[in-house]
């Protein structure tokens, strides 16, 4: 069975809490916060005012920028204020407020359950349709999906990599959505194949999810190009040039996006939205997200519409357990620990809630660095945590730079393998954000 | 609500432990010492017993009250484990006092000047045997021949071990000592004379190959030297250069089983500290390691140069330490 070649580690999965656990839908909230960025790139400018009233799908706010996304209204209500908000780990941002009133959607949208086969839109047509739609990347990096789909000029994608992985341990909204809405996935699927002009798709799946990997192979028996490839379980597998490198056998150059070996990859749940978008006119105003932990009354996946406050969600799976340290948005290797929950609405990043009791939660003592290497072993990218952390630490940016420090994923395996409980990536994230500017402000002058 | 913990990803472990990993090496040591106590009875035991004490007791006394940490660190284990190795170096017979000067010098020198566990460039055990063996020739050099318990502690009767008669035999083309080699299959087991605990190569191995099975330590050190020493041998034998006698396939088999060789190859030279970071460092480490010891093994003044190959090589990490492991991805592009 087939893997990424370098490095990786086995966490323990952890999925049996929230693991085939039916998609419950989240009732509507009185108040939506909407933050107006849910994206990697510029921040979304809100083309509304404070006091109109908004149905469902009506566009809030449009992309700032080339790589920025749109952002429709999730819920129908008035808009009560337009202004300053703190996200749960206290970045300051924007966000729209909506007093929430019925659930009126703008009539184009069809929200009828059957499924819709036929697209005959043209590549163009398919691509804006995505992007009025807002949609980005549900993987967990959110980058607008539409740009993905638009190659820069000389290069030509040549297959579609479908990443159904979820290698985060405790996450299983990908793998439910996949049982759920396989016929839909396997549409959208198709329909980004048109709007790439790509004869061939495959969809990537580990195999602690035998029963997806069986589901999504039968429902692609019948299409034309579509291949589901289960592969050894592994982490970090779900990250794109880890789940390129597995699939196809192709690795991305250092600092190359995935167009350079002639692949795209869309995450499961992206490509879900993509049907709802082109075949149904609904843009993306909702997700699944995984609530769970040990704890965790009712783990399970929840869909959420975008701007109902978290706390709202997690009294649907039982409350907060009392033994609660963290509450992690997302799974536990690249998951950030939030710093409060109230005052957070369900956004596009979003993936999951994880709660983990207090006493897993204990950073044990850092002991010296025993040179073990094992780090080395672990990254997946080929690089030495060991040194990019202490180059870091020396502040050595030309060093870190040679050491390949932009090539970091911040995955984790080297925090997660090493034997003195070193905070490598403590070390490593600020070197990365120092060497990022310096090359960017390289890149400036050079164009000066 | 009460305040939540706050901290960087990522928040799970793979719940390895420097002590765990210690504790797994001593663990597969345990049959070769196992043998040791069989074959040399009370010196095994009292051999071992004084110099893993000296060495705790060294390493506590230097961070308490030298340098005078806040934490100690010897409940990480690697005093215990430098400790055995050192005995493991010894021969059963050899004066208490010796023990005791060779723990201080291994954990001493070796290792606590440098800054403790992590810092120092040589291995520490191999520090102080190296040392003993400079400072006490004669009393390092006289092994006892296996008696288990039945012989006496302090008179055993001493042999040369099978190393001394293969020099012997190649460097001075002399045959007459052949029938004085033990048969390979007691050299495998470890029916012969030499230090406390390289003598059985079959129980060296069960816990080399537990080891590699733990993933404490790779495949890759331990292949290499094994490796270059027969590739060595066999060059040797190709090349003429043995006596009537010995054909080159019990030559590998006596330089492979006999000596240092197997306790370096997986407990020494894959020390953590001490050895290169990436594969092929590593693999280059060995192949540095199992050139050195033949060279000092067939033309040296010593008939065993384990230890000094591996302290040669342990002065060459920080260069090995350059070589950088493969990289994700193509060549970059300009």
């Amino acid at each position: 069975m087939r893997t990424f070649k370098i490095g990786g580690v086995h966490p323990q999965d952890n999925k049996q809490y929230s693991a085939h656990q039916a998609i419950k839908e989240c009732p509507l909230p009185k108040q939506a916060i909407i933050p107006l960025v849910q994206h990697i790139g510029a921040p979304a400018q809100a083309v509304v005012e404070v006091g109109k009233k908004v149905k469902v799908g009506e566009l809030l706010a449009k992309a700032g920028g080339f790589v920025s996304a749109n952002i429709c209204s999730p819920v129908s209500g008035t808009i009560t204020k337009i202004g300053e908000w703190t996200d749960a780990w206290g970045a300051p941002g924007q966000a729209i407020y909506i007093d929430v009133e019925g659930d009126e959607w703008l009539p184009e949208i069809d929200r009828k359950p059957d499924l819709v086969h036929q697209c005959t839109l043209e590549p163009k047509e398919i691509i804006d349709k995505i992007a009025a739609a807002g949609i980005v990347g549900l993987g967990g990096a959110c980058f607008p999906t539409h740009v993905k789909l638009l190659p820069p000029p000389g290069k030509k994608a040549e297959v579609l990599i479908v990443n159904g992985v979820e290698c985060e341990p405790y996450l299983t909204c990908d793998h439910q959505l996949m049982m759920e809405h396989g016929e839909e996935i396997i549409i959208g699927i198709q329909i980004l194949k048109k709007a790439l002009g790509v004869q061939r798709a495959i969809i990537g799946i580990e195999n602690n999810k035998p029963d997806a990997i069986a589901h999504m192979r039968e429902l692609a028996e019948k299409q034309l190009g579509i291949e589901v490839m289960p592969l050894k379980l592994r982490y970090p597998q779900g990250g794109e040039k880890q789940l390129i490198d597995a699939t196809i056998g192709r690795q991305v150059p250092s600092g190359a996006l995935p167009i350079e070996v002639g692949a795209v990859v869309d995450n499961v749940a992206t490509i879900y939205a993509v049907y709802e978008a082109v075949q149904k006119n609904k843009p993306l105003i909702s997700r699944v997200m995984t609530v769970t932990g040990k704890s965790v009354k009712n783990p399970g996946n929840y869909c959420v519409r975008f701007g109902t406050p978290i706390e709202e969600v997690i009294e649907l799976a039982g409350g907060v357990p009392v033994d609660t340290g963290k509450v992690i948005g997302g799974g536990p290797m690249m998951g950030r620990a939030m710093d409060h929950i109230e005052n957070m609405p369900a956004n596009k990043r979003l993936s999951g809630l994880l709660f983990l009791p207090e006493a897993e939660c204990i950073r044990p003592e850092q002991e010296n660095c025993i040179r073990c290497g094992k780090c080395v072993q672990a990254c997946p990218m080929g690089l030495e945590p060991y040194l990019l952390q202490r180059l870091s630490e020396l502040e050595m940016w030309d060093e870190l730079e040679k050491h390949d420090i932009m090539d970091c994923i911040d995955c984790g395996c080297c925090v997660f393998t090493c034997p003195a409980h070193r905070r490598l990536l403590d070390g490593i994230r600020p070197g990365k954000a120092k060497v990022g500017a310096i090359l960017r402000e390289r890149a400036a002058a050079a164009k000066k | 609500m009460k305040q939540l913990i706050v901290a960087p990803a990522p928040h799970a472990h793979s719940g390895d432990s420097v002590r765990r990993n210690m504790l797994l090496v001593i663990l597969a040591l345990m049959p070769a010492y196992a043998v040791a106590v069989v074959e040399f009875g009370w010196g095994a035991l009292i051999t071992a017993a004084i110099s893993v004490l000296a060495c705790i007791c060294t390493e506590y006394v230097i961070s308490r009250y030298v340098l005078k940490e806040q934490r100690q660190t010897i409940g990480d284990l690697s005093a215990v484990l430098t400790g055995l190795l050192l005995a493991f170096n010894l021969p059963s017979t050899i004066d208490w006092w010796i023990v005791i000067i060779g723990a201080v010098v291994a954990i001493g020198i070796g290792k606590m000047t440098f800054g403790g566990l992590g810092q120092n460039p040589f291995n520490p055990a191999l520090v102080g045997r190296v040392f003993l063996l400079i400072a006490y020739p004669a009393q390092m050099t006289t092994w006892p021949t296996p008696q288990g318990f039945n012989g006496a502690y302090v008179d055993a009767e001493t042999g040369a071990t099978p190393l001394y008669y293969l020099k012997h035999i190649v460097k001075a083309g002399d045959s007459s000592v052949i029938d004085q080699l033990p048969s390979l299959m007691d050299s495998f087991l470890g029916v012969m004379g030499g230090s406390l605990g390289e003598v059985s190569a079959a129980a060296l191995l069960i816990g080399g190959i537990f080891l590699i099975c733990c993933r404490v330590i790779t495949w890759h050190i331990p292949v290499a030297i094994l490796g270059t020493v027969a590739c060595f041998c066999a060059c040797t034998g190709l090349a003429g250069a043995l006596p009537e006698g010995l054909d080159t396939c019990h030559y590998i088999g006596y330089e492979l089983l006999s000596g240092g060789l197997m306790l370096g190859a997986f407990f020494m030279a894959t020390d953590y500290v001490t050895s290169p970071m990436s594969a092929w460092g590593k693999i280059i480490f060995g192949i540095g390691i199992g050139f050195i010891v033949m060279v000092i093994r067939t033309w040296g003044n010593y008939p065993e140069g384990m230890s000094f190959a591996i302290l040669i090589m342990n002065a060459c990490v920080p260069l090995l330490n350059k070589i950088r492991p493969q990289h994700f991805g193509e060549p970059k592009k300009a």
